[in-house]
């Protein structure tokens, strides 16, 4: 079997703010392509964390990121990023096609307005994620989870190879959050995918690598993933939320 | 109509007007970036920072016989220095922001007002930079203020989909590779530039009023930062020129009456809004 190419490599991985106790330590994991990873793990665990890292928000105090074998700076053009929609401001006056053409901002456009090709991708890709017609609909108006489709939007309108995906389920209704959930399945289909969630019931079985993040990290392939280690993971009293796609144990 | 006959017959007038026309327009379109980026304080800070640059200049117009110089161009220096002094500060500094913007808007402030108070003339320059006096533009204020109005409107419009973009999220923006800092220290020069064309308007203290006011109410209308714009421009325009018609037999000050007028226009629309909505409800 061929192994498939890395495309998130983190190697012994050390990062604390300014001068508190470490948040992350020792870390090492290597995510390939077509890979489906969820990162999961306690709040204040240290996933946003790992997150900022790979993005390169945050340099790491020892150790290094590699994405795509470049630093995570370089290799920003070949990512999609959707951050938590809790973090906008819900009155912004701004419609949906403009936050899905934010996507196709880049260090070369200087000045003017965006290309028919950028419209004609931004339109393309809001129906690819169910919101055909929505374009002109200001996003203030629409429900929790047509935000985070449109901000799912913004970050495929790039068309890029690696999707970063922060709480993409907070707030959803079980029904929207499945249908979410086939929506990035698809996307699997020919891009690398990780996620970040606090909930675990968002580990549904096309995740293909569970990423346990407590200070350390530790990597489960999605078929070894048992009951055991979530207790570890969380420490004795979880309270796991049953769904149709939940883990099964 | 008597403010129309006097429109007709003094240039005072009419450079009053246009200034007011020209403020506007800088205001609807930088006011929607300051209201959505959530920088008013900046924007205060900044407009009252002016006020050592406009004592300075006038001090050394009038005392050192510097002739060239009009307060004006002390007060454009004064707003760019103090929008890349806060700038930096707030992107630097991320703990106490607020204790140092607020230093530097008092500190700002005094400055101007020991300059004022070693020049001849003291209280009718005070007032006037101020609250304002519309009525004392000159013909080649209007130049500067043409040029600024210019520059604002022109990188207001050529930069907006960066500027949204920073706007609405940040982190974003930044991942997809734009220079989120410079941006930011643009839309505090743009802010800086149109606080000036403001300060002749309506006064530095008055000026946030201004910014902030006609966006509010555009903003109940209009989806987009763009439209929301050209509603703001409409409303500020409007405002400045009912201001000075309505002040202008009773002889009130100009800059006052245009900010009540924006604040009961303000509340109206609120009121009206809130009215329609329970309607709509029941």
């Amino acid at each position: 079997m061929v192994e498939a190419a890395p495309v998130i490599q983190i190697e012994d991985l050390s990062f604390r703010y300014d001068s508190g106790s470490p948040v992350l330590e020792d870390v090492t994991l290597t995510i390939h392509e077509l890979d489906f990873a969820s990162v999961i793990g306690p709040n204040g665990g240290g996933k946003t964390t790992l997150l900022k890292l790979m993005l390169g928000l945050l340099q790491p105090t020892s150790g290094r990121v590699r994405l795509f074998g470049v630093s995570p700076v370089r290799a920003r053009p070949r990512i999609g990023y959707m951050p938590q929609h809790a973090a906008m401001d819900p009155k912004f006056p701004v419609h949906v096609l403009d936050v899905v053409l934010m996507g196709r901002l880049g260090p070369g456009r200087a000045l003017g307005s965006f290309s028919r090709g950028d419209r004609d991708a931004a339109v393309q890709t809001i129906a690819q994620v169910g919101l055909a017609g929505s374009e002109k609909r200001p996003f203030s108006d629409l429900s929790g989870g047509q935000r985070q489709r449109v901000l799912l939007a913004r970050a495929l309108v790039s068309d890029p190879e690696l999707l970063l995906l922060d709480e993409p389920a907070a707030g959803l209704d079980q029904k929207v959050e499945q249908d979410f959930f086939e929506l990035l399945r698809e996307l699997n289909r020919s891009k690398t995918l990780l996620l970040v969630s606090h909930d675990l019931g968002f580990v549904s079985s096309w995740v293909k690598t569970v990423v346990c993040v407590h200070r350390t990290v530790d990597v489960h392939p999605m078929s070894r993933l048992d009951g055991t280690m979530i207790q570890e993971l969380y420490g004795g009293d979880v309270h796991l939320v049953h769904h149709d796609h939940s883990i099964p144990h | 109509m008597e403010f129309l006959d006097a429109l007709l017959r003094y240039d005072f007038l009419q450079h009053a007007l246009l200034a007011g026309i020209l403020a506007g327009v800088a205001c609807g379109v930088v006011g929607t970036y300051v209201v959505v980026r959530r920088i008013s304080f900046i924007a205060g800070a900044i407009a009252h920072c002016v006020l050592g640059g406009l004592g300075a200049a006038r001090y050394l117009q009038v005392v050192r016989g510097w002739d060239w110089l009009d307060p004006l161009h002390g007060a454009v220096v004064a707003a760019l220095l103090a929008a890349l002094v806060i700038g930096l500060v707030s992107l630097r500094v991320k703990e106490r922001e607020d204790t140092i913007i607020g230093a530097l808007w008092a500190v700002g402030m005094a400055v101007g007002i020991l300059f004022i108070a070693r020049t001849p003339g003291y209280n009718e320059d005070l007032m006037s930079y101020l609250f304002g006096n519309i009525l004392l533009v000159r013909a080649r204020d209007l130049w500067l203020m043409v040029g600024l109005d210019a520059m604002v409107v022109i990188l207001g419009v050529a930069l907006y989909a960066q500027l949204q973009a920073i706007c609405f999220d940040e982190e974003f923006a930044r991942l997809r590779g734009l220079n989120v800092e410079l941006y930011y220290l643009v839309l505090l020069a743009l802010t800086a530039l149109t606080v000036v064309l403001l300060v002749s308007v309506v006064g530095l203290v008055l000026v946030i009023a201004l910014l902030t006011l006609p966006v509010a109410i555009a903003a109940q209308f209009a989806g987009t930062i763009r439209g929301t714009m050209v509603l703001a421009a409409a409303f500020s325009v409007a405002f400045t020129t009912s201001g000075l018609a309505l002040s202008y037999t009773p002889d009130l000050p100009a800059g006052a009456t245009t900010i009540v007028l924006a604040g009961v226009a303000y509340l109206a629309v609120i009121g009206l809004r809130a009215i329609v909505r329970r309607r709509v409800r029941q």
